[in-house]
């Protein structure tokens, strides 16, 4: 591998490899719209409970009030975002994301690279936790998290979680002003191909159904059908009649939860969503949240004795 | 006397908690030791972004043994009660001794402590300092139960003498305390050992870490100014941002930057804001043309290109930042040419409060107050209620929804760029002050009718939904909105009849915008029976914000006590003369004869049955003294009542004094229970012309003393 990186997919392969051999499980994205990497259940619901974690993963994320149909040098209703979480954190986490940094590139002896208080919340998830965002000369680069209550629980023990926005990183070290113009593949590849060649028109063919098209009886349909299937899953007893086992379908009660999370996203880039009601949609979700946390910790992959 | 050198070693802290963690960090552990029984001569108390420390000199080796008794109870007392002094005095029932007493045999118990050695002392202060130190937010990490602010990493607790230095023993959660800590992050990575403080401070330097926050910002500032200098420029104070800048930074490195020429037309304060707020940038003014042409950042950092590279990116990054910035404010001045409608109509879908409506609703209320109190400030009532309407529309805007603290400013550009009259747009601006005791309150009369329409508009509302500031509890700043009505009408001199402006005209302005009625009552009959109790509150500021002007709370009683209280230009204007008067001699005394008159009168009221009000006649005077008093009270009369109807206070007042040396010759010179009643009788009345000559200046029953 070269010494600089040549292209986003560059990034996000010496990414992998680098947490890789830091010992994290690499993971695939989450198959269902999320708005962030922290939604997938490898982040969300393996922060809760007592069993040990490491897992780094793509998360694609979207967000619909982001789409600008592609034009605008920096934001998107579609990107990535590179999220990995240890658990118990580990002391030297501080370190090992600093040498995710040299591995992408950032020579650490000609940058300033600082953090900066920030702390997060999620109100939809009904999770906090306190941390920095990563600044390199003037930018943030990722955020660093860590995790104190997810669905209303306390971390015991504590997730560390970092999430890097990879197009912005990438279009750093790559030295790309727009978004588009950056090479996704090697640009010497016999078919280079730009950011702009793999998602210029899906940006355009989102922004116009986001802002315009999409339907917004039948999200909100969507919506309340989620949040009824996601109850009704959590109400199904714990022994599976069928195979007499123990089973407590928290992941598939979750998906439900993750997408009234995205419908009400829909909804209010729609704009069809009041600021009273953002309120009470943003309350549902995380009520649905709180009762999926509740379901994982009974299972085994919180560390609940079977 | 050993000197004792600590530091806590963790991840980044936040910039605003630096400070205040190094002075709690020095008042926990100068105050645990001393009441461990040690002493001091000096502390001193430092922080960076990842270190707290904390350097005490001259302190003693060791506590003092100390003996103390201590009576207990009778012997034979219930059991009850020799265990409560047992808890109390820290020992058992076997180590009491028994000692004959005045009344009997009583337990004593004997407390001795032994001298402790001060390093056992400080562990145990250390440890109780860090489990329970007081962040405005802590963590945990890992699977540690121990809180910090973010993760610790290390502690450094040595006692050095001449001898040498020694680690004190202390082990929280399994960072043990030790003599090493490190650099700078990417500097001076390696760790070292260090021996006391001045050997830890200038290790410290030489391993890129400043470790006086102050130093560090006057190296900043310093430096600042001079690049800018070179340049002919000026660098824009701000010592918020100065001392946040040096709690983000080791070892400050200034880079002067270049703003592109393509922002240099945006409003200054835009710059500045888009600057401080999102890249903590200095920014740097041209001072002869007055716009900001440059910025400062501070790095961390120093590197082999002189930061080439690190000025680079924070240039890009103001540059996407400054194109946000250039995006909002064209869009807004699109819609601010066109005379701002769909900000105005879009405020209907923001609530206010959900039981006080939108902010349109807000502002249709705001206007119609503003127009009637445009009178009595000096202000135009139409153009009154045209800025109330116009100066919260930036609050739709684009610029202001990205940098909430522009707002009002933002409001008095667009205001400007829609062709409203410039008063119009300066009331948009500063219709929100004053924000705080200190801060400016607006003089234009435009200005300060839509400031004090806003302002008694939010009390009106909140009081009406009882959402009133309990204790320390005060999450609308009503106590704020109080004050900035009561700095706005005195400093003004304006009268202002507050009791019109939040009773009977707020039931209108409620009404007319239809706010949902209430389930028993309505809305405009809970604002009727609040404004008595609104007023109060005014009235409770007003003794508060007086005070400080050094007026009596007792004087201030004594004015609110008269008619026209709601007229707080003059409430004051009558208790500062009033005040005036009680500082002079005769005021004094005056009280004094008020007070017996009353008294007197009082006592003979109620004896008799009858109020001895009217009919005090000349010619049942008897003695001199007497008739004295008759004629100065006439003479007062006189002149009290015209100045009292001209509001001028003084001029009644003095007069009010004058009397007093015949109040006094009378109370010296003759007995008021006369044995004729006729005598008595007319003395009483006489009595009561004195208490109501008095109380038609001020209640002074209110007055203390």
């Amino acid at each position: 591998m070269a010494d600089k990186p040549r292209s986003f997919q560059d990034i996000i392969l010496r990414l992998q490899t680098y947490w890789a051999s830091k010992g994290c499980a690499i993971l695939q994205p989450y198959d269902m719209e999320v708005g962030a990497g922290t939604f997938h259940p490898a982040t969300t619901l393996r922060a809760l409970g007592s069993k040990a974690w490491a897992a780094a993963y793509v998360q694609p994320s979207r967000r619909p009030t982001d789409g600008r149909y592609g034009e605008n040098p920096n934001r998107l209703q579609h990107y990535y975002q590179y999220q990995v979480l240890i658990k118990p954190s580990p002391p030297d986490l501080q370190e090992l994301y600093l040498g995710s940094l040299k591995a992408i590139g950032v020579d650490a002896s000609l940058h300033d690279i600082r953090f900066v208080e920030d702390d997060w919340e999620s109100p939809t998830l009904g999770a906090w936790g306190l941390g920095w965002e990563v600044w390199c000369d003037g930018m943030e680069v990722s955020q660093f998290t860590y995790f104190q209550q997810v669905g209303g629980y306390d971390c015991k023990p504590v997730s560390g979680e970092l999430t890097y926005g990879l197009e912005r990183l990438a279009m750093y070290i790559l030295g790309v002003d727009h978004v588009m113009d950056m090479p996704f593949n090697d640009p010497d590849a016999p078919n280079p191909l730009t950011y702009r060649d793999v998602f210029k028109q899906t940006e355009e063919e989102y922004a116009r159904w986001n802002f315009d098209v999409a339907d917004t009886d039948i999200l909100l349909q969507h919506f309340k059908d989620a949040e009824a299937e996601c109850q009704r899953i959590l109400e199904q007893p714990a022994q599976d009649p069928k195979t007499g086992k123990r089973i407590i379908m928290a992941h598939p009660a979750y998906d439900q939860c993750i997408k009234a999370s995205h419908l009400f996203n829909l909804l209010d880039a729609r704009g069809v969503i009041s600021v009273t009601e953002r309120q009470a949609y943003i309350g549902r979700v995380r009520a649905l949240a709180k009762q999926c946390a509740d379901a994982f910790m009974q299972t085994g992959a919180a560390g609940a004795a079977a | 006397m050993p000197d004792l050198l600590i530091e806590l070693f963790s991840e980044e802290i936040p910039a605003r908690m630096q400070t205040r963690a190094a002075d709690d960090l020095k008042k926990l552990v100068t105050d645990g030791l001393v009441e461990a029984g040690l002493t001091y001569a000096g502390a001193a108390a430092f922080s960076t972004p990842r270190r707290l420390a904390l350097s005490l000199d001259g302190l003693s080796a060791e506590s003092k043994a100390t003996r103390e008794e201590r009576k207990g109870p009778k012997v034979g007392a219930p059991d009850k009660a020799i265990e409560g002094f047992l808890r109390g005095a820290g020992v058992t029932r076997d180590a009491l001794e028994i000692r004959d007493d005045k009344k009997g045999q009583v337990y004593f118990a004997v407390i001795e402590k032994p001298g402790r050695l001060a390093a056992d002392i400080i562990a145990e202060v250390l440890d109780n300092t860090i489990r329970n130190f007081p962040w405005p937010k802590s963590m945990r990490w890992g699977d540690a139960p121990l809180k910090w602010v973010r993760p610790l990493h290390s502690i450094i607790c040595i006692l050095s003498d001449e001898g040498g230095a020694q680690v004190v023993p202390l082990d929280i959660d399994g960072i043990s305390a030790g003599n090493t800590t490190r650099g700078h992050r990417f500097l001076a990575p390696d760790a070292f050992s260090v021996n006391g403080f001045d050997d830890y401070e200038a290790k410290l330097k030489r391993a890129n870490v400043i470790l006086r926050a102050d130093e560090r910002a006057e190296l900043i500032w310093h430096d600042a100014t001079n690049q800018a200098f070179a340049l002919g420029l000026e660098v824009v104070e701000d010592r918020g941002l100065l001392a946040e800048v040096a709690g983000l930074v080791e070892w400050p490195v200034v880079l002067l930057g270049q703003i592109a020429d393509d922002f240099l037309g945006l409003p200054p304060e835009v710059l500045q804001t888009s600057m401080k707020e999102h890249q903590k940038f200095f920014s740097v003014r041209n001072p002869k043309t007055g716009r900001i042409e440059r910025f400062v950042t501070v790095a961390n950092m120093v590197t082999a290109d002189n930061g080439a590279t690190i000025l680079a990116g924070n240039q890009k990054v103001l540059f996407a930042r400054l194109a946000d910035a250039k995006f909002f404010w064209e869009n807004d001045l699109r819609v601010a040419k066109a005379g701002m409608e769909p900000w105005l109509e879009g405020l209907s879908n923001v609530t206010f409060h959900n039981k006080l409506g939108s902010q349109k609703d807000r502002i249709e209320r705001i206007a119609a107050l503003a127009r009637e109190i445009a009178p009595a400030v000096g202000a135009d009532p139409d153009l009154a209620e045209q800025a109330a309407r116009v100066a919260k529309a930036d609050l739709s805007s684009e610029m202001v929804y990205e940098f909430p603290e522009l707002q009002g400013l933002m409001g008095r550009y667009y205001a400007t760029e829609a062709g409203l009259d410039a008063s119009v747009a300066a009331a948009c601006q500063e219709h929100y002050s004053p924000l705080g005791p200190s801060d400016d309150v607006p003089t234009a009369p435009l200005s300060v009718a839509v400031a004090l329409a806003d302002k008694v508009d939010t009390l009106t509302g909140f009081w009406a939904i009882d959402e009133k500031p309990t204790g320390s509890k005060d999450p609308f700043a009503l106590r704020r909105a109080a004050l900035g009505v009561i700095r706005l009408v005195l400093e003004n001199g304006n009268k202002v009849p507050l009791t019109a402006a939040i009773d009977g005209h707020g039931q209108q302005r409620f009404s007319m915008v239809g706010i949902p009625l209430h389930k028993d009552r309505s809305l405009t009959e809970t604002i009727s029976a609040n404004a008595f109790d609104l007023l109060s509150f005014f009235h409770d500021r007003l003794k508060v914000f007086l005070k400080d002007k050094g007026i009596r709370h007792d004087i201030i009683d004594a004015c609110i006590a008269m008619p026209g209280n709601d007229d707080l230009t003059l409430l004051v204007k009558r208790a500062e003369a009033l005040a005036e008067t009680l500082a002079t001699d005769d005021g004094e005394n005056l009280i004094q004869g008020f007070k017996r008159a009353n008294n007197i009168l009082t006592q003979a009221e109620e004896k008799d049955g009858v109020e001895y009000s009217y009919g005090a006649d000349i010619k049942f005077a008897e003695d001199d003294a007497e008739k004295a008093l008759f004629a100065a009270l006439d003479a007062a009369d006189a002149k009290i009542a015209p100045a009292m109807a001209a509001e001028d206070f003084s001029t009644a007042m003095a007069a009010m004094a004058a009397i007093r040396p015949a109040v006094d010759a009378f109370f010296t010179d003759v007995q008021v229970n006369a044995d004729s009643q006729v005598l008595r009788r007319n003395r009483l009345n006489l009595l009561s012309r004195i208490r109501n000559l008095c109380l038609s200046v001020a209640d002074l029953t209110k007055i203390e003393g």
